[in-house]
C-alpha cells in the first residue's frame, strides 16, 4: 500500500460532502503541488512540452478544420437560420433528448457501477466486457434493432432516448465504478455504525465522494447523446430532428454550408453551456478521499443492499435484449436456423473485398493506433491538468479537450477536407487519418477516466511525500502512478472499444481503404439479398466477440494483488 | 504494492510494444508499394473484386487505391468542396441527380475514354461531354410476389395505383431528404405527376398510410416482407436489379420490380480536374468502360452496364430485366429545384 492507513472518519467524509459546493478560493490546490516547494526545472519543462503537444494536436485536428469549414459557410444564411422557429424546436429537442438519455443512462448505470465495485461477482471481467459491447455496435444496427424490438416503425422520441441510453450505460458504469472501487469502505462503515441507514450513508458519504466521476460521466454521456446521429436518424424517421442530423442534412446532402455553419455555432454554444454546468457541478474543490483498495470493500451484499443488485440484474437484462436479438438474427433466416451468414463471412467474394476475419484484423489495427495515440495525449493532458496552478487555466484546457465530443462529426470531417492537404503527405487520404480522428474523440474519455482518480489523491499524502523530500517526479511515481495505474488501463480498454466502433469523423470521412468490421456491416446492410443481411448480423456478432475479447485481455492486465476477482 | 505496480507497468508496456511490433499498427502502411498509385474516389457501393483489380494493376502498372465516400450525394459534395485540392484522380458514382452540381463546379477534366463510342444515344452523352456514363441504376417499386399470391390481390402496376385504398398500409419508402433512392422516387413523382400534381399524390400516399423511414435499409430490410421476410409490407421502393438478389433455392424470384414505376439514375465517372496522376486516371477511365469491367458490374454492384452489346448475366434475364421506358429528369432541373422540392416534401409530410 502506498497510501498510509489514514482512516477518514464519518465526520470528515460528511463534512466533505456538505461543503463540496463551498467556495474555497484561497485554499492551496488540493493536489498538493502548491505546498511542495519550488519545482525542479525539468518538471516544468516537461509540463510545458506536454501542454504544447496536447493543445497542438487539438489545434491541428480539431480547431483549425472546424474554423475553416465555418468560415466557408459564415455569411448571409446566419440570421435566417437563427430566426427560424424551426431551428429552436430542433435545439430544444436536441437538448431535451440528450438530457433525458443522460438521466436514464445514469439511473441504469449506477446499480451496475455498484455491482462492479462492491459486489463479489464471479467472472467480473466478463461482465465488464459484456456491458461494453453496446458501445461498438454501429448506430444503424442498434437503431434497426430497437425499431424491431419496440415495434416502433413510426418516428418515436422515447425510442431515441432508450437507444441512446443503451449505448451510454457502459460509460456511466465504467467511469463511476472506477472511482467507487478505490473508495475507502470504512467511511461508509463508520457512518453506519454511527446510526445512519444504508440509504443515508450512501447519500451523505458515498455519493458526495463519487461526484467527480458522476459529473464526468454525465458530461460525456450528454455530449455523446446531443451529437448522436444514426439512432436519431433511424428512430426519428425524419420527424424528430437534432442539430446533428440537421447539420448532416445541410452539409452532406444539400451542401448548404451557411445553414450548417449557423447550426454548428448553436451546437457549439450548447456544448459550452453543458460543459460549464458540469464544471460548476463538479464542485470548486475535489473531495479529499482516502483512496485505497481492500478486500473488505468487496463483500456479499446484505439486506437492503440487494436492491441495487436487483436493479443491476434488470439493467443487464435490458442491455442483453438487443444484443441477443442481433445474435438470434444472425443464425435465423427465412428458411429456419442456419449458419450461412457466418460461412459466407469467413470466405471472400460477394460484396466484401475481404473476409470477416480480415475486416476484424483491420479493426484491431486501427483501434490499436487510435488507443496508443489517445493514451499518450490523455495521460499527458492529465499530468498537465493536475500541475496547472491556475484553476481557470485547468478548467479551460479541460473544456477545450472535451469539445470534440460535442461538435458534429460532419463539421470536423468536412473541415478536414478543406484543410489537411496543406500539411505534408495529404493526411486526408492517408490511413492514419482514421486513428487521428478517433483519438480526438477518445482522448477526452481517457481524461475523464483518469483525472477524477488523480485529482482525488489525498493531498496530505502528496504533502507528506514532499515533506519527506520527494520531488514532483518521485511523487508522481510513488503516489500518483500506483493509484492512477488502474485508471489508465481502464481508459485504454475503453478507448480501444470506442475505436473498434465507428466514431466521430470516421463515420463520415476517414473511411479506411481496408474495410473494418463497422464498414463491412454497413456495406452488407446496403445491399439487397437475404444472405447479405445475415452476413451483416454475423459481422455484428464477430464485432461483439472481438470487443469482448479485447476488453477481457485488457482487464487481465488490471487484476492485481487486491483479490478483486 | 510498489513491486507489483512496477511489474504491472512492465507487463502493460510489454503487451503494448508487442502489439505495435506485431504489425498491429497502420504506421508505415499505405506507402508500402513502389508502384505509382492511381486513386479512385467513389461511393460505398463500389465493388471491383480481386480479379479485376489485379488485372488493372497488371495492365497499367499502377496501384489502384479506392476511397469510398458515402453515397452519390455525399461523394459529389466532397468533390465540390475539394476541387482546389483534389483527393483523387478519378471519381466514379456521381449520378444524374447530382451531375449538374459537379459539372457546374468544374470538378471534372475533359476526357473521352476508349469505348465511349459504344454508349447508346439514350444516355444523352455528347461527344465532348465529361464525365462519362458508366452504368444505370433504375429506382423502381418492388413487390413481394408471394404475398400478393397469398392474399389474392392484384399487384399494383404504376405509381398512381399506390394511392388506391386497396393498397393502404402496404407501401414502404425511404425519406428523400436522407436517402438517395428516396430522392429518386420523389423526382419520379415530380416527373410523373408534374409540378402541380406531385404534392397531391404524396398527400394521397400519406392518407394511404405509406411508411416513410430514413433509409433504404429500414424500408427494404425491415419493413418489406419480400427480402428477409422480416417486415409486413409487400410493396417497397428499391431498384430494378434488386430481384436478382432475392431468388430462392429453386431459382424462383421472390420479388419483382414494377417496370412502369422506374426512374433512371445514370452513374458517371470522370477524370478529376487537377488530378495528381492524370495519365493513370485516363487509363482507369478506359478500364471502367472496358468490356471486362462492364460485364462484371451487374453481379458486383447491382447496376446495368452502359456499353451496347454487354449481355446481362443469365440469372438476370428473367428476374431483373432492364426497364424499357423509365422516367428521367434533366440534371439541370434537378439541381435547380432539388432543395426546394425536398423542403416542400418535408412540410407536407410533417417532417
Amino acid at each position: 500500500m502506498a497510501v498510509p492507513d489514514e482512516p477518514v472518519t464519518a465526520d470528515d467524509a460528511s463534512a466533505n460532502g456538505a461543503t463540496a459546493n463551498g467556495a474555497t478560493a484561497n485554499r492551496a490546490r488540493p493536489d498538493g503541488t502548491a505546498v511542495s516547494g519550488p519545482r525542479p526545472r525539468g518538471h516544468a519543462v516537461f509540463i510545458t512540452v506536454g501542454a504544447a503537444l496536447v493543445l497542438g494536436f487539438l489545434g491541428v485536428f480539431f480547431a483549425w478544420p472546424v474554423v475553416a469549414i465555418l468560415r466557408l459557410g459564415l455569411g448571409s444564411g446566419l440570421g435566417a437560420v437563427l430566426t427560424a422557429p424551426e431551428t429552436w424546436r430542433i435545439v430544444a429537442f436536441t437538448l431535451g433528448q440528450a438530457a433525458a438519455s443522460t438521466v436514464l443512462a445514469i439511473v441504469a448505470g449506477m446499480p451496475l457501477a455498484y455491482l462492479l465495485a462492491r459486489v463479489p461477482v464471479p467472472g467480473k471481467a466478463l461482465l465488464r466486457a459484456l456491458i461494453t459491447v453496446p458501445f461498438v455496435l454501429p448506430t444503424l444496427v442498434v437503431g434497426m434493432a430497437f425499431r424491431a424490438l419496440l415495434g416502433t416503425a413510426e418516428p418515436n422520441a422515447w425510442a431515441i432516448v432508450l437507444a441512446n441510453a443503451f449505448f451510454n450505460v457502459a460509460v456511466v458504469a465504467r467511469t463511476v465504478s472506477g472511482l467507487w472501487t478505490q473508495l475507502d469502505p470504512r467511511a461508509t462503515d463508520a457512518a453506519r455504525s454511527l446510526g445512519a441507514g444504508p440509504f443515508r450513508a450512501f447519500r451523505t458519504v458515498t455519493l458526495p465522494a463519487l461526484r467527480p466521476a458522476l459529473w464526468s460521466a454525465a458530461a460525456v454521456v450528454f455530449l455523446f447523446c446531443s451529437t448522436s446521429f444514426g439512432v436519431v436518424l433511424v428512430l426519428g424517421g425524419g420527424r424528430y430532428r437534432t442539430l446533428e442530423t440537421e447539420i448532416y442534412l445541410r452539409t452532406v446532402r444539400l451542401l448548404d454550408l451557411s445553414g450548417a455553419a449557423a447550426l454548428s455555432l448553436l451546437q457549439f454554444a450548447a456544448v459550452l453551456a453543458a460543459l460549464a454546468v458540469a464544471a460548476v457541478a463538479r464542485g470548486r474543490r475535489e473531495n479529499v478521499l482516502a483512496l485505497r483498495r481492500s478486500r473488505a470493500a468487496v463483500r456479499r451484499p446484505s439486506g437492503v443492499e440487494w436492491v441495487p443488485v436487483g436493479c443491476a440484474v434488470v439493467v443487464l437484462g435490458a442491455l442483453a435484449a438487443p444484443i441477443v436479438a442481433l445474435l438470434v438474427r444472425s443464425v435465423n433466416a427465412r428458411g429456419g436456423w442456419s449458419l450461412a451468414g457466418y460461412r459466407a463471412l469467413s470466405g471472400t467474394g460477394g460484396v466484401l473485398d475481404v473476409s470477416g476475419w480480415q475486416a476484424a484484423w483491420n479493426s484491431l489495427r486501427t483501434a490499436t493506433d487510435a488507443t496508443w495515440m489517445s493514451l499518450l495525449l490523455g495521460v499527458l493532458a492529465c499530468l498537465v491538468l493536475t500541475s496547472l496552478r491556475s484553476r481557470w487555466a485547468a478548467e479551460l484546457m479541460d473544456a477545450a479537450l472535451m469539445l470534440p465530443l460535442g461538435v458534429s462529426a460532419v463539421t470536423v470531417g468536412f473541415g478536414y477536407l478543406v484543410t489537411l492537404h496543406v500539411l505534408p503527405g495529404d493526411l486526408r487520404t492517408s490511413p492514419l487519418l482514421v486513428p487521428f480522428a478517433q483519438a480526438l474523440v477518445i482522448t477526452p474519455l481517457v481524461i475523464r477516466t483518469i483525472l477524477p482518480v488523480l485529482r482525488s489523491v489525498d493531498r496530505r499524502v502528496r504533502a507528506a511525500a514532499a515533506t519527506l523530500g520527494a520531488g514532483p517526479w518521485r511523487i508522481r511515481r510513488e503516489v500518483d502512478l500506483p493509484l492512477a495505474g488502474r485508471a489508465v488501463v481502464t481508459a485504454a480498454g475503453f478507448g480501444f472499444v470506442v475505436a473498434l466502433g465507428e466514431f466521430g469523423a470516421t463515420g463520415f470521412l476517414a473511411r479506411p481503404e481496408a474495410p473494418t468490421l463497422p464498414v463491412a456491416i454497413s456495406t452488407l446492410l446496403s445491399r439487397p439479398g437475404e444472405l447479405n443481411t445475415q452476413m451483416a448480423y454475423a459481422a455484428c456478432a464477430l464485432l461483439m466477440l472481438v470487443t469482448a475479447g479485447a476488453v477481457l485481455v485488457i482487464e487481465t492486465l488490471r487484476s492485481d494483488s487486491s483479490g478483486e476477482f | 504494492m510498489r513491486r507489483s505496480t512496477a511489474r504491472r507497468t512492465r507487463a502493460t508496456l510489454a503487451v503494448a510494444v508487442t502489439l505495435l511490433v506485431a504489425g498491429c499498427s497502420l504506421m508505415g502502411t499505405g506507402r508500402d508499394s513502389q508502384a505509382p498509385t492511381v486513386t479512385l474516389v467513389t461511393h460505398d457501393s463500389f465493388v471491383i473484386g480481386d480479379e479485376l483489380r489485379k488485372r488493372f494493376q497488371r495492365e497499367s502498372g499502377y496501384r489502384l487505391r479506392v476511397l469510398r465516400k458515402g453515397d452519390a450525394g455525399e461523394l459529389t459534395n466532397e468533390l465540390v468542396l475539394t476541387k482546389d485540392a483534389p483527393i483523387g484522380d478519378v471519381a466514379f458514382g456521381v449520378d444524374s441527380t447530382y451531375l449538374s452540381r459537379a459539372v457546374d463546379n468544374g470538378v471534372f477534366a475533359s476526357y473521352r475514354p476508349e469505348g465511349a463510342g459504344r454508349i447508346p444515344i439514350k444516355y444523352g452523352y455528347g461527344a465532348n461531354d465529361s464525365p462519362t456514363p458508366v452504368d444505370a441504376g433504375d429506382v423502381c417499386v418492388n413487390i413481394d410476389l408471394r404475398w400478393f399470391e397469398q392474399h389474392d390481390l392484384e399487384p399494383p402496376a404504376e405509381l398512381a395505383d399506390l394511392a388506391e385504398p386497396r393498397y393502404a398500409g402496404l407501401f414502404a419508402v425511404p425519406d428523400p431528404a436522407t436517402s438517395s433512392p428516396g430522392l429518386a422516387f420523389l423526382l419520379n413523382t415530380v416527373s410523373t405527376f408534374g409540378e402541380q400534381g406531385w404534392q397531391n399524390y404524396w398527400r394521397e400516399l400519406m392518407n394511404n398510410d405509406v411508411r416513410i423511414s430514413s433509409g433504404w435499409q429500414q424500408a427494404y430490410k425491415q419493413d418489406f416482407s419480400g427480402s428477409s421476410g422480416d417486415g409486413s409490407r409487400p410493396i417497397v421502393l428499391s431498384y430494378a436489379s434488386s430481384p436478382a438478389a432475392e431468388v430462392d433455392r429453386n431459382g424462383q424470384p421472390r420479388t419483382k420490380a414494377l417496370l412502369d414505376t422506374c426512374y433512371r439514375q445514370i452513374e458517371y465517372a470522370g477524370v478529376i480536374d487537377g488530378a495528381t496522376n492524370p495519365k493513370g486516371a485516363r487509363e482507369l477511365m478506359d478500364f471502367l468502360l472496358s468490356w471486362k469491367f462492364q460485364r462484371r458490374m451487374p453481379e458486383q454492384m447491382y447496376v446495368y452496364p452502359v456499353l451496347m452489346g454487354v449481355e446481362l448475366p443469365e440469372s438476370w434475364q428473367g428476374v431483373a430485366p432492364r426497364p424499357s421506358e423509365p422516367t428521367e429528369m434533366r440534371p439541370q432541373r434537378v439541381e435547380r429545384d432539388r432543395a426546394e422540392w425536398i423542403r416542400q416534401w418535408r412540410s407536407l409530410t410533417n417532417r
